[in-house]
C-alpha cells in the first residue's frame, strides 16, 4: 500500500541509467517516472506529488544541486537523494547542505540503494501518520475555537454541546481571557440557530443610557440626538443569539428591564411603547461573582436565576497547564496564518517557562506573549529571550513573602538584567518598555548591570 | 497440478547464453523448477548466438538491460518468455551488479550464476547450494516477466533479494497473495481462465 503511494522521479541526462533504475525501482512496486535533465524535472515536481527524488549530480545546464536548490524551494517536503560518480566530501557536504536526505556514489550497492529507499519511505509512513494522529487528537480537543484536553474543560465542551442543543438561557463563568465570547460563539454555531445573527453587546463598556438605548433600539426623538429611529441589538439578534458580555456590571435600572424581557420575549423601543417581539437566545458571561453581587445586593436575585439556567464556568489557564503546549501550537498557526509568518513551534526551555508561568490574563495573555515573541524572534523557534517574562516569579514571591509593586518591579528587571547579562537594549525588548525608561528604573532602583559590576569594580568608571 | 498449456499458454524458454559450455544439468532443473511453479510448458532453447555490445570491459561486466533488449528479438518471439542463464557477472548502470534483471510485463529475463557461487568458482562445482540459488532467481526474474512486482514476505520468491542472505531465506515458489496476483495477471494477458492450483506454495 505504501510502496504504491511512493512516486519516486528519476533525475539523470543518461538514458541507460534512467530505464535500468526506474525498472529495477518498478519490481519493487514503486511508481517510478523519469526526467531527462533538470527543466523537465522542475515541470515534473510542478505538476505532481513526489516523495522521493534521485538525481544525478552532473548533468548539463541545471546541475543536480540547482536543481536540488529549486525543488526545495517548491515541494520541500520531498526526500532528494543525489547520485554522484564522484566520490567527494565537498559533494557531500554541498548536496547535505542543500537539504538532500543522502547521496549515493554511483555505481552503488543495489541493498544500499534498496535500504535507503525503504528508509525514505517508512518515515515519509511515519510522518503522514503522526499528522493524521494529530489532526485526529486535535478534533478530539476541539470544540470549535476552544482546544484543551484538560478533564475540567472536557466537561465544559460536553456540557456547552447540550446547551448548545437546546434553547435555553447560558451563562458563562470565568476569568477575564479564558474564552467567555469564543465559547458562546461555539455554542451558538452548534445550535439550531447558527445560520442567524450573534450579536455581542459588552454591557460594561457603556453607560446606562447608551446601553438601553444600544439593547432596545429607540424611536426617533426619544432623547436629544435620536433623529431616526434605530433597531437596538435585541432586534438585531433576532432569530439568533445575544451575547451579553459582562452582565454583572449592569445597572439596576437595566437589570430590570432584561429581566422583563427575558421574561416575556418582548420589549418596548426607548421612546416607544409599541411592544416588539423577538426570537433570541441569551447567553451572558461575567468574571464576577453573580452570588456574592446578589448576596451583596448590586443584582437582582430573580434576573440571576433567569440567566443561571445553564451555568459553564471555564477552567482558567493556570488549573489547566497541560494545555498550554497545545495552546501554543494552535495559537501560532493562526498567528503564523495572520502574520504570514512560519514560525515552527517554541524551544523546550521556553516551553517550560510558559507552562510555569500563572497566566493571570488567561488565555488573552497567552496569545499576547506569543504575537510579541513572534514580532521580536527572528528564528523559526521562539526562544526564551524572545518572550517577555522569565522564570515563574510565583516560586520567587513564595520564597520571600508578599511584595509591594515597585518591590516586584526592581526583583524582575534585576533578573532580566542578569539574563541578559547588563544588556539594555535585550531587557528593554523583553520587558516591553523603551530603554530611557529602562534607564529611569535601573537608576530609581540603583540597579547593577552585570557586566558593568565586573567593569566597576576594575575602573570605577560608569555607575549608574 | 490441474492447469494444462493450453494455445494461449507462453512456453518459458531457457537459453544457456554464458562463456563456459552449457551446463546442461543445471539449465535443465531450472527449466523443470519453472515450469511447475508457473504451471507452463517449459523447453531449453538451444541457440548458439551472444549479445556482442552486452559487454563492459571498463567494469569487467556485462549489462543486463542490454541484454534483454537483445534478447527480445534474438529470443523464441513475443508469445513466448525467455530466460536466459549466463556465468558472466551482470550490471546495470547505477549499480555494482545484480543477480538478474527482467522485463516488467514483458517477455524477457536473464540471471547470472556470477555471484551465486564463491569468486572465481566453476558452475560445475556451485552443487546443490547453486541450482538452489540459480532457481530461485529464474523464478523471480520470470515472476516480474509475467508483471509480478515484489513481495514483502521473505519465504516468498518475489522477495527482494540484493544479498545471497536474502536469497537463501527465501523459499523456490510463489506464496498465496503472489499466485492469485500471478493468476490474475495471465488472465488479463490473455491466458486462460482456470484457477488452477497452487503448486509450489512459497510459505
Amino acid at each position: 500500500m505504501t510502496k504504491e503511494r511512493t512516486r519516486i522521479l528519476v533525475v539523470d541526462d543518461e538514458e541507460i541509467v534512467r530505464e535500468s533504475l526506474s525498472s529495477w525501482l518498478r519490481e519493487d512496486g514503486y511508481r517510478v517516472d523519469t526526467a531527462p535533465d533538470g527543466p523537465a524535472a522542475l515541470d515534473k515536481v510542478k505538476a505532481d506529488r513526489w516523495s522521493i527524488l534521485l538525481i544525478d549530480l552532473k548533468m548539463p545546464g541545471m546541475d543536480g544541486l540547482q536543481l536540488l536548490d529549486e525543488v526545495r524551494k517548491i515541494r520541500p517536503e520531498v526526500a532528494a537523494v543525489i547520485m554522484t560518480a564522484y566520490a567527494t566530501v565537498d559533494t557531500a557536504v554541498s548536496a547535505m547542505k542543500s537539504g538532500a536526505y543522502d547521496y549515493l556514489v554511483k555505481p552503488f550497492d543495489p541493498e544500499e540503494l534498496s535500504l535507503m529507499v525503504e528508509k525514505i519511505v517508512h518515515q515519509q509512513a511515519l510522518v503522514r501518520e503522526t499528522t493524521v494522529l494529530r489532526k485526529v487528537l486535535k478534533r478530539e480537543y476541539r470544540f470549535r475555537d476552544l482546544v484543551s484536553k484538560s478533564p475540567g474543560m472536557q466537561a465544559v465542551f460536553e456540557l456547552a454541546r447540550a446547551a448548545a442543543r437546546s434553547q435555553s438561557t447560558v451563562l458563562v463563568l470565568g476569568e477575564s481571557g479564558t474564552g467567555k465570547e469564543v465559547l458562546a460563539r461555539a455554542v451558538h454555531l452548534e445550535s439550531s440557530r447558527a445560520n442567524g445573527p450573534f450579536v455581542a453587546v459588552s454591557c460594561a463598556a457603556l453607560t446606562e443610557t447608551l446601553l438601553e438605548s444600544e439593547l432596545f433600539g429607540h424611536e426617533k426623538g426619544a432623547f436629544t440626538g435620536a433623529l431616526v429611529r434605530r433597531k437596538g441589538k435585541f432586534e438585531a439578534a433576532h432569530g439568533g443569539t445575544l451575547f451579553l458580555d459582562e452582565i454583572g456590571d449592569v445597572s439596576p435600572k437595566l437589570q430590570l428591564d432584561l429581566l422583563r424581557v427575558l421574561e416575556e420575549r418582548r420589549f418596548s423601543r426607548v421612546g416607544g411603547t409599541e411592544p416588539v417581539d423577538v426570537d433570541v437566545r441569551i447567553i451572558a458571561a461575567t468574571n464576577r461573582d453573580l452570588r456574592k453581587a446578589v448576596a451583596d445586593g448590586k443584582f437582582r436575585e430573580d434576573l440571576f436565576y433567569r440567566l443561571n439556567v445553564v451555568p459553564i464556568t471555564l477552567v482558567p489557564l493556570r488549573d489547566r497547564r497541560e494545555d498550554i503546549p497545545l495552546l501554543v501550537e494552535d495559537l501560532l498557526e493562526r498567528l503564523n496564518a495572520e502574520q504570514n509568518r512560519r514560525v515552527e513551534g517554541v524551544s523546550t526551555e521556553a516551553m517550560a517557562r510558559l507552562i510555569a508561568h500563572d497566566w493571570p490574563g488567561n488565555i488573552r495573555e497567552l496569545r499576547n506573549v506569543l504575537e510579541r515573541a513572534l514580532v521580536v524572534a527572528s528564528g523559526s523557534i521562539l526562544q526564551a529571550a524572545d518572550f517577555g517574562f522569565t522564570a515563574a516569579p510565583t516560586a520567587e514571591l513564595d520564597r520571600v513573602g508578599p511584595l509591594s509593586l515597585e518591590e516586584v518591579e526592581c526583583r524582575h528587571i534585576g533578573n532580566v538584567l542578569r539574563h541578559t547579562n547588563g544588556n539594555v537594549s535585550q531587557t528593554a525588548r523583553i520587558l516591553g518598555i523603551d530603554r530611557v525608561t529602562l534607564y529611569n528604573k535601573i537608576k530609581k532602583y540603583h540597579l547593577k548591570r552585570p557586566h558593568h559590576e565586573e567593569h566597576e569594580k576594575t575602573t570605577h568608571s560608569e555607575s549608574i | 497440478m490441474t492447469r494444462k498449456a493450453g494455445a494461449a499458454d507462453p512456453s518459458i524458454y531457457v537459453w544457456w547464453i554464458g562463456a563456459e559450455a552449457t551446463p546442461g544439468g543445471l539449465l535443465n532443473e531450472v527449466r523443470a523448477h519453472t515450469g511447475r511453479v508457473f504451471g507452463l510448458t517449459t523447453r531449453l532453447w538451444r541457440g548458439q548466438e551472444r549479445p556482442s555490445d552486452a559487454f563492459d570491459p571498463a567494469r569487467n561486466q556485462s549489462s543486463s538491460t542490454r541484454i534483454l533488449e537483445w534478447l527480445v528479438t534474438a529470443g523464441p518471439g513475443e508469445t513466448h518468455k525467455v530466460l536466459a542463464v549466463t556465468d558472466l557477472d551482470l550490471f546495470i548502470p547505477v549499480l555494482t551488479f545484480v543477480f538478474g534483471e527482467a522485463q516488467l510485463g514483458g517477455h524477457a529475463a536473464v540471471v547470472s550464476t556470477a555471484r551465486l557461487v564463491p569468486s572465481g568458482s566453476p558452475i560445475a562445482r556451485g552443487g546443490r547450494l547453486l541450482a538452489a540459488r540459480l532457481t530461485k532467481e529464474a523464478v523471480h526474474e520470470i515472476g516480474h516477466s509475467f508483471g509480478l512486482v515484489h513481495c514483502d514476505l521473505v519465504r516468498c520468491v518475489m522477495s527482494r533479494s540484493s544479498s545471497l542472505l536474502q536469497v537463501d531465506a527465501k523459499s523456490g515458489g510463489l506464496c498465496q497473495d503472489c499466485w492469485t496476483r500471478y493468476l490474475d495477471l495471465r488472465e488479463h494477458s490473455g491466458g486462460p481462465h482456470d484457477e488452477g492450483t497452487h503448486p509450489y506454495p512459497g510459505r
